[in-house]
Formats: structure tokens, sequence, C-alpha cells
């Protein structure tokens, strides 16, 4: 697990007030919504501003969110790629 | 008022504990600004929807539930909510992030539940009830205002069983703050069951929930029937007795017939002349109870009084830290409930045994 995979997973948990986790109890591999960890359309949103807040990405299209938010691996390899900051 | 409304479920959150009537005991505190004793929210909130809610939420979804599984309802027919001061903490929480980000990036979560209705609205969403839902916001009589809809609401509709009908605010660190600047609470702090005994201006505050389960059919475990609700923005000070026996006389009372009256006293010395005014004239011979001692005041604090009544009545204890005056009231069968804030907004809500 790489840096940035524990940093994106504190962030979540910090941004989306994820009370009673911690980075660990969230898998890579994991769905972020519906039967993983149970993200809804709201928190979507929030991690559409953590993005570009944290790492200077725009989502022009809300629809890409879909592809990204998939997992924390999926994230992380689009941040790596995609970071301005 | 038509149709008969029974109070069959009482749910509350408040700075006290519910033993009141069973131990007597009240909780005592030291600051003029005071927070509500948390429930375990847990209890009845799943973890994913409590992680984005504030206090007011948290607070309006356990009271209400509370109430509908007293008076066994699951889904009732309409949820109508008084708050003065709506979500202040999400409005806060929006508004400073406003200001640090330069209004740029702005999270949606507390937008979103900032808005007065949100309260409403969640315990919708928590009970799947997609009824008649509204929320009214009156200053210190939004409480009473839903009380008004809801009788109305019974009063139209031959085939509405239960409505669920509550107040709540919360306190927030800033905007509270501003009914300190604005010289409405007291300039230093005080030990808040000495409220009453206070000789100067200003009062103290604090946050609650109250919900009511109102249904027209009585059951057994029946707390009492609202009689009726009265608003009026303003009454001149020389004027309050007749007001009261006006309001009495349609309701076919005379105030003899009010066995124990309860004070929306808040030890502020401008206006707490309003209650001393019918403390020693309609009233005098009557029970005379307060309670902002004990929860404090805030726009929907009467629901505290309500509470208060709904057990007086089913029980027909009264516990002595609420009493005024020494008038025994053994068997009380009609309260009558007086508020005002500021010298405005006064409200009488009237109830009986049944």
């Amino acid at each position: 697990m790489t840096n940035l995979h524990t940093e994106l997973k504190e962030s979540i948990i910090e941004q989306l007030n994820l009370e009673d986790m911690d980075p660990a109890d969230i898998s890579n591999d994991e769905p972020l919504f519906g039967d993983g960890l149970g993200l809804d359309s709201i928190d979507a949103l929030e991690l559409i501003v953590l993005l570009e807040k944290d790492y200077g990405i725009k989502l022009t299209d809300p629809a890409q969110g879909k592809e990204i938010f998939v997992s924390i691996n999926q994230m992380a390899q689009f941040i790596e790629e995609n970071r301005t900051k | 008022m038509g149709n008969k409304i029974y109070i069959n479920g009482i749910g509350i959150v408040s700075a006290q504990e519910e033993d009141l009537f069973s131990e007597g005991f009240a909780s005592t505190y030291y600051e003029n600004i005071f927070p509500v004793i948390s429930p375990n929210y847990r209890d009845f909130i799943k973890p994913m929807a409590l992680r984005r809610m504030s206090k007011a939420i948290k607070m309006g979804i356990t009271s209400a539930k509370i109430a509908l599984k007293e008076a066994e309802i699951e889904v009732p027919d309409a949820i109508i909510t008084g708050t003065g001061e709506g979500c202040k903490q999400d409005t806060e929480k929006f508004l400073e992030n406003m200001l640090d980000q330069n209004e740029k990036l702005l999270t949606p979560t507390s937008f979103i539940q900032s808005t007065h209705n949100t309260i409403g609205g969640q315990i919708a969403l928590n009970l799947g009830c997609k009824n008649y839902n509204v929320t009214y916001t009156q200053n210190s009589v939004s409480l009473e205002t839903a009380l008004l809809d809801a009788q109305m609401q019974f009063d139209e509709d031959p085939f509405l069983n239960s409505i669920l009908v509550g107040g709540v605010d919360e306190i927030s660190e800033k905007i509270t703050s501003f009914r300190k600047l604005d010289g409405q609470l007291k300039s230093v702090p005080i030990k808040n069951l000495d409220l009453l005994k206070e000789d100067s201006t200003g009062t103290i505050t604090s946050e609650g929930a109250y919900f009511f389960a109102l249904s027209n059919k009585r059951k057994e475990n029946t707390y009492a029937e609202i009689q009726n609700v009265s608003i009026k923005n303003t009454i001149p000070p020389e004027k309050i007795n007749e007001e009261i026996e006006a309001f009495l006389e349609t309701n076919k009372l005379d105030p003899a017939d009010i066995d124990t009256m309860i004070l929306g006293m808040n030890g502020d010395n401008r206006y707490d002349y309003f209650y001393k005014n019918l403390q020693q004239k309609l009233f005098k011979n009557t029970t005379q109870l307060a309670y902002k001692h004990l929860v404090g005041d805030f726009d929907t604090a009467s629901g505290y009084a309500i509470y208060l009544a709904g057990n007086i009545l089913k029980s027909g204890k009264i516990p002595s830290i609420l009493k005024l005056n020494d008038i025994e009231s053994k068997a009380p069968k009609n309260i009558l409930i007086y508020n005002q804030y500021l010298g405005r907004d006064h409200s009488l809500i009237l109830l009986s045994a049944f």
C-alpha cells in the first residue's frame, strides 16, 4: 500500500465523517459504493470536491465519478495520472 | 376545535434526565448556554446515516421515534415540525467553509442540511414516510404553529388517524451567542436552578427536541387531550388577564376550572411581569409551575411544558422542583400552558385529562 492509498483513506474517513473507522478497515479493492463501504450520492459530491481541493483535479463530467470512485485502488491510480498538486 | 386530539406518545431529548417524575432529580448547570443530555443516537439511527447529521437532526429523529414507538405507530399520516432557528450548526459550518475557501470548492453536506425543514425531511426519510410534511418557523411560537396545523388537519380530514408533531432547536457556537450580544442572555453565568430567583435582564438557553404522536383515537396509555391552542403576536401587558379569560371562555371554561398553570417564566425581569400579572390575579388560587430553570429558554422550549403537562395529567404527580406556589392540585384535570418571549409571541395550550 502506497502513502497515497493511506492518505486517501484518511481523507475519506475525515471528509465523510466515517466515525469509528480506521484506514485499515477499508480494503484497497473494496467497492466504495453499494455493498462495499456503502457510500451514497452525497458522498460522491464530497469526493469530487476532495479531488479538486487536495489534488487539483477538476472533474468536468460528474459521470466520470462512476469509473473513478470504484475503489481506493482506482482512485489512487486516477490521482497519480492526473494530479496537478 | 372540532375533533378530539389525544397525545398517545411523547419523545424528548432535553437538558434534563427523564427521571424527573420518578426521582425528582434535576440536572444542574453553571453556564448560561448548556447542551442536552444526549441519548445513544446509534440506538435509533443507522451509523451511515448518523455520520453526517447535526445535533438537531439526531435529536429530532430520536425523539420522533420514541414518540411513535410509544404510540405504536410505524408511519404517521403527517409530520409537522416547528423550529425557531433550524439547523444552525450546519448553517455555521457552511458559512465558515465559504469564508475559508473563498467561496470555492464548497462541500454539499452542510449546505443541504442547513435548511430548517431538514429535520422533518430526515424523519420522513428515516421512517419511509411520504405523507404531508411541513415545517413552521415562527420564533417562539414555532411548535405552537405546528400544533395549530395539526389541529386543522384533523378537523379537515376525517381519514387522518395520526400526526407526528414536534419542536426542535439546537445550540451552535456563533448564532446562539448572538443572543448574548443582543442582551437576551444573562450577562454573568448563573446556576440554572436559581434562574427564577434572579432579578436581572436576560435568561439562560439550551436546546432540545420534543415530539408528540397525536391521534383522534384514545388509547390505554394516552397522556392527555389537547383541547385548544392559541397564538397572539402582541398582547398589551394590562390585557393579558382578559385575553386568557376570553380564550378560556371559547373553551367553555372559567379560570377556576384550570387547576394547574405552567408558566414560561425565564427570569428576565423585563418581561416576566406578563406571568406575574397572571399569578397575582387570574390564577392566584391555581397551582403554578415553571420549567425554564430546568431546560433553559429557546424557541421551542414550550415542548417541555407539554411533556410535563402530559405526564402530570397521566400520573397525577407534580415534581416539587416545578412549583412556584404551595397550592395543591390533587388530581389535575385542566392544565393551561402560557408562554411568551421578549414580550411577544404569546401562546396558550390547553390540555385536559380524559
